[in-house]
């Protein structure tokens, strides 16, 4: 009992959605249009969940004394400001959140990212071998694309940027479009097995 | 000599930051710029589509991005509201990541300020909500159902330049600008597949390689690729000294460095499986 | 105050901060990081409420011109449903949750799917023949093998022996290139995020220090 009201719930919706689909009048347009506004509101759910559960995290570590339990009140504090100015002044432009926006978590998420940079420079060196000829064509390929999409590879042979263009266009769309239809049929092979109820993992691996 | 290889691809990777390090503050620090030219590129073809709009048009720009990539993707959106507000058409913006409506908006209101456009007439921000694809489908049936409001909470209703949107049919192009998931692919399955909607949009250059795919089908207008196709954007809509165009030189001689590194890895590599000490 | 220059100095200190991990992991790094954190999901928090929770629920339950539309309640109580998830003892509710957030996505994917990147790629594959010039001839066979010979490389319930693993050979070298070129572009990603910092240390934070010093405009 405890797994078949949530079975049905995901029949239920799957199959309207489906239904919605290939036979857009009524009733399933009415059902499948207040489906897709709901889910709006259950979907935002799930942000308050994982931020409390953030939340949760840091006070036990606080609590606890656990490792680097020092900067949780950071993560905190971060938090409380952010909601704090949110709520008392908005999302507007120019108003305290939006200022603590702009300058501090754009540049935090713009350094914390860039910092790939590195390391992807690093990994190359160390990692990327021409142990065999599939690898060297690989190397090729990439080599190829690092000039063509940088104004130099113009400079050193005018012919490089048709050549990345082309090397995009043909066997890159069709590496790619191979993997993309591949994963297309899982999709749909796992989408069926989870509205009929097959597919269960996501239930938490209760049974 | 053997050692000397050995030494080499043991190298501290410290030193290895400080040469990227230099290989991008170096060409800032002297203002060198390259001409970037623009060949038969995607970004060309999303150029002429949004060129070939009449005047008046409605285009909707999904800010489908955070800060982690607003280095790729907020040459992009600046350059294209430019073009768009150039043209006269009129910009809807939303945002399926939420912190694309705060980045969308410094994009929007910037561009508009220097060109006179104004708020809730010319451009408007409606700001972000859940659910992705999802979300987008509904919007396909009625905009103002799932943004009832904007960003800044005034009603759909009091909004002048909205009276005559009702769906996503109402657009003549969507562009999303997007730095991964939920981003283009959703808009073109949801949108441009089930609607008909014509879809560009402008990506990081993680996610370009794919999106090929939907460029040889149609199935995209046109694509922007990374800094690259930021730059190319800048180019055409003529930019001069645009932040996107100012990163190509930095970037030529970072691309340059990472292959010398790849190069010299590799020679170090041959040479000891040459010994017998690599496998 | 100049709150636009304290705002640059703001930006340039946490990246500054971030940037000390490349020597090694530090206080000044977790401090940042842990702020990032914090004020991040603090923004999430904001903009779902102001941009859904109060227009697409609230608002709706509660219409400016009066009345109560009790059908809102539904999606409220499985939103509240998501938050039993880390209450142990009524754990199981967040199931109906989920179970309806699987259940749409996994109806609207599967047609989706199907539809954009099944057939439309099949379609798009197919009308790719080209009857133009030799080369033109010659790169629609490319795509065609490669589409066939790739999906022939992801077919793994008959072995990759005789014909068709010489076609899954041929596969696998046209997916070859497409992950090398798939690394170029993510060489050409991080670098690009690195120039933007730069461009804003050396450009917009630099630039304040001898206005601040009063040395220069």
């Amino acid at each position: 009992m405890r797994l078949i009201i949530p079975l049905a719930i995901t029949f239920t919706a799957g199959m309207l959605m489906i239904l919605n689909f290939f036979i857009p009048h009524q009733p399933f347009r009415f059902l499948g249009e207040n489906l897709q506004e709901w889910y709006l509101i259950v979907a935002s759910g799930s942000i308050f969940l994982g931020v409390m559960n953030l939340m949760h995290v840091h006070f036990r570590k606080i609590k606890l004394k656990l490792k680097n339990w020092k900067y949780s009140p950071v993560t905190i504090i971060g938090f409380l400001l952010m909601l704090v100015t949110g709520l008392i002044y908005g999302v507007t432009e120019l108003k305290p959140f939006d200022y603590l926006f702009m300058n501090m978590v754009a540049p935090m998420g713009a350094t914390m990212f860039s910092l790939l940079a590195f390391f992807v420079a690093s990994a190359a060196f160390r990692a990327f071998r021409a142990s065999n000829w599939r690898a060297t064509l690989l190397l090729t390929s990439a080599f190829l694309v690092m000039l063509g999409q940088v104004p130099v590879g113009a400079m050193i042979w005018d012919k490089i940027p048709l050549a990345k263009v082309w090397l995009m266009s043909i066997p890159n769309t069709a590496g790619q479009r191979a993997v993309m239809i591949g994963a297309a049929m899982g999709v749909v092979s796992t989408s069926l097995r989870m509205i009929f109820g097959i597919e269960r993992s996501w239930l938490g691996g209760a049974d | 000599m053997a050692d000397f290889y050995e030494k080499l691809g043991n190298i501290d990777r410290r030193i290895i930051f400080v040469l990227i390090a230099l290989a991008v503050i170096i060409p800032i620090i002297f203002g060198m710029v390259f001409p970037n030219p623009v060949g038969a590129e995607p970004s060309r073809d999303l150029f002429n589509y949004v060129d070939s709009l009449p005047e008046g048009s409605n285009v909707l720009i999904s800010f489908d991005y955070d800060p982690s990539t607003m280095p790729e993707l907020q040459p992009m959106a600046e350059a294209i509201v430019l073009h768009l507000f150039q043209k006269n058409i009129n910009i809807v913006g939303m945002a399926l990541w939420p912190q694309g409506a705060s980045l969308g908006q410094d994009a929007m209101s910037s561009m508009a300020d220097s060109l006179g456009k104004v708020q809730f007439e010319d451009w408007c921000n409606l700001g972000y909500k859940t659910g992705g694809g999802v979300m987008i489908v509904r919007l396909g049936s009625s905009m103002s159902a799932v943004f009832p409001t904007d960003r800044d909470d005034v009603l759909w209703s009091e909004i002048p330049m909205l009276r005559g949107i009702t769906s996503l049919e109402s657009f003549s192009l969507i562009i999303s600008l997007s730095a991964g998931d939920p981003g283009i692919i959703a808009w073109v399955m949801m949108a441009g597949d089930r609607f008909g909607v014509p879809i560009g949009g402008g990506c990081t250059a993680v996610s370009a390689p794919t999106l090929y795919t939907y460029l040889q089908t149609g199935q995209m207008v046109g694509m922007l690729g990374g800094l690259k196709g930021a730059a190319d954007y800048e180019t055409l809509v003529g930019i001069t000294g645009g932040q996107a165009v100012r990163g190509m030189a930095p970037q030529s001689i970072a691309h340059i460095v990472i292959m010398l590194f790849i190069i010299i890895g590799n020679v170090a590599y041959l040479s000891q499986r040459k010994k017998g000490g690599a496998k | 105050m100049n709150w636009e220059i304290l705002g640059i100095w703001l930006g340039a200190l946490v990246t500054l901060c971030l940037y000390s991990f490349l020597y090694r992991d530090n206080p000044f790094y977790k401090f940042a990081e842990h702020l990032f954190v914090g004020m991040s999901a603090g923004y999430w928090v904001i903009y779902t409420i102001e941009n859904v929770l109060i227009p697409n629920w609230w608002l709706k339950m509660f219409p400016a011109e009066g009345g109560f539309n009790w059908v809102w309640l539904i999606p409220g109580i499985f939103a509240l449903f998501m938050l039993a998830r880390i209450v142990p003892k009524i754990a199981g509710l967040s199931r109906l949750s989920l179970g309806m957030i699987v259940g749409v996505g996994a109806g609207l994917s599967m047609v989706s799917f199907f539809q954009t990147n099944a057939m439309a790629q099949v379609k798009g594959t197919i009308f790719s023949v080209a009857t133009g010039s030799a080369w033109d001839v010659f790169s629609s066979l490319v795509l065609v093998v490669g589409v066939v010979s790739g999906l022939v490389y992801f077919f793994f319930s008959k072995a990759h022996t005789g014909l068709f693993g010489k076609t899954a050979n041929v596969g696998i070298t046209i997916l070859m290139v497409a992950f090398g070129a798939s690394f170029g572009y993510t060489i050409m990603a991080r670098i690009s995020l690195l120039i933007g910092r730069c461009q804003f240390l050396l450009e917009d934070w630099l630039p304040t220090i001898p206005r601040l010093l009063g040395i220069g405009g």
